[in-house]
């Protein structure tokens, strides 16, 4: 008894110490502080108890108690629901939307990471049979796992993001050579001029090309880049809508935005950490085809 | 935002009378000054976004 005891305590600590750190990862991308945080501060201690009673209900050959995981996957689920619901309703009022695209991924994350902790807390659990020094070094590699692999990579990690210059064909708008838009009101063109900032994504390669290519990605880096240096734009001025489009010979993609702050290095480095959209995560050149069309 | 644009008007001057016909309001300015404010008053009411064609005329569009 006071063995199963210990190993669900042991597990269940490990699994909340992994979403706690899992969820500093999270606050970037979320707004829900702090009760968001209390929400799923709580849910993940559920997922890890529950990951952690597992292995002594197992030792003492109750497996029914083994499918109470399958509600748990149940509940979960739901949590997902509620998250894209949450911010679906959020984004009707947004003026730089995050997209489905965004949305769909937070979700899934917040779904995920409830598994992750389960498991977590399930493995250090089984551990602990062993003894609690090998539990706690479990715990310690499993955390380190979760934080390196479900991380995600960014914007940075597969394409180059350089500073351009912004500048008009007529009332057209471009940033380097990349039409973004046309713009009619002399006045509007000589703010944009003065106050405005371009930067230019090229990928490294045809999987970048790809995703960049996805209107779901580019609205999380418009969006990203909106919150963290803030947009001149109104209601009223959608000329001032952060916009990136891509040059249709190169793949390169162009930002254009009207930030609060005008700040290049501040946009450079908000772009680069933009994360990469799973559902924008396009691999081409695994394909054979993909990689003769990269030839 | 939306993939399509609706075109709600036009700005022109009377010069560009010959440059632009349809069943849109169209709004003729006493002259290019003129033009610009109409423009400017009609996007911020209206909440949409003045392009402009190059050959004088502007339009209203709402994204």
């Amino acid at each position: 008894m006071e063995q199963s005891l210990t190993s669900i305590i042991l597990g269940s600590t490990a699994g909340v110490i992994s979403r706690i750190f899992l969820m500093r990862l999270d606050y970037r991308q979320y707004p829900g502080y702090p009760h968001g945080l209390i929400s799923h501060l709580s849910l993940g201690a559920i997922a890890s108890a529950l990951g952690a009673v597992a292995v002594p209900a197992l030792l003492n050959k109750d497996f029914t108690a083994f499918t109470f995981l399958a509600l748990a996957a149940q509940q979960f689920r739901e949590i997902r629901n509620i998250e894209r619901e949450t911010l679906r309703n959020l984004e009707e009022n947004r003026l730089e939307k995050r997209g489905n695209d965004y949305i769909e991924g937070i979700a899934r994350t917040f779904e995920a990471r409830n598994y992750l902790v389960m498991a977590t807390a399930f493995i250090t659990s089984a551990v602990s049979l062993a003894g609690v020094w090998y539990a706690v070094a479990a715990a310690i590699f499993l955390l380190l796992i979760n934080i390196k692999f479900m991380g995600g990579d960014s914007i940075g990690d597969i394409c180059e993001v350089i500073p351009a210059g912004i500048n008009f064909k007529g009332p057209v708008l471009h940033v380097n050579d990349i039409n973004i838009m046309n713009v009619g009101l002399p006045a509007s063109r000589e703010k944009i001029l003065n106050e405005g900032l371009g930067v230019i994504l090229k990928p490294h390669n045809n999987n970048a090309r790809a995703t960049l290519h996805d209107l779901g990605q580019r609205m999380a880096i418009t969006h990203t880049a909106a919150v963290i240096l803030g947009s001149k734009k109104d209601v009223d001025t959608p000329e001032f809508t952060p916009l990136a489009r891509k040059n249709p010979d190169t793949g390169e993609l162009a930002l254009f935005i009207m930030p609060t702050i005008k700040d290049m290095d501040a946009l450079l480095a908000a772009v680069r950490r933009t994360p990469l959209l799973e559902s924008a995560r396009l691999k081409p050149l695994k394909a054979q085809a993909g990689r003769m069309a990269a030839r | 935002m939306t993939p399509l644009g609706e075109l709600l008007a036009a700005v022109i001057t009377g010069r560009e009378k010959e440059k632009i016909t349809g069943d849109i309001p169209i709004f003729i300015a006493q002259d290019q000054d003129e033009k610009v404010q109409i423009a400017i008053y009609l996007s911020r009411s209206l909440d949409a976004a003045v392009h402009d064609l190059g050959n004088g005329v502007y339009y209203i569009v709402k994204h």
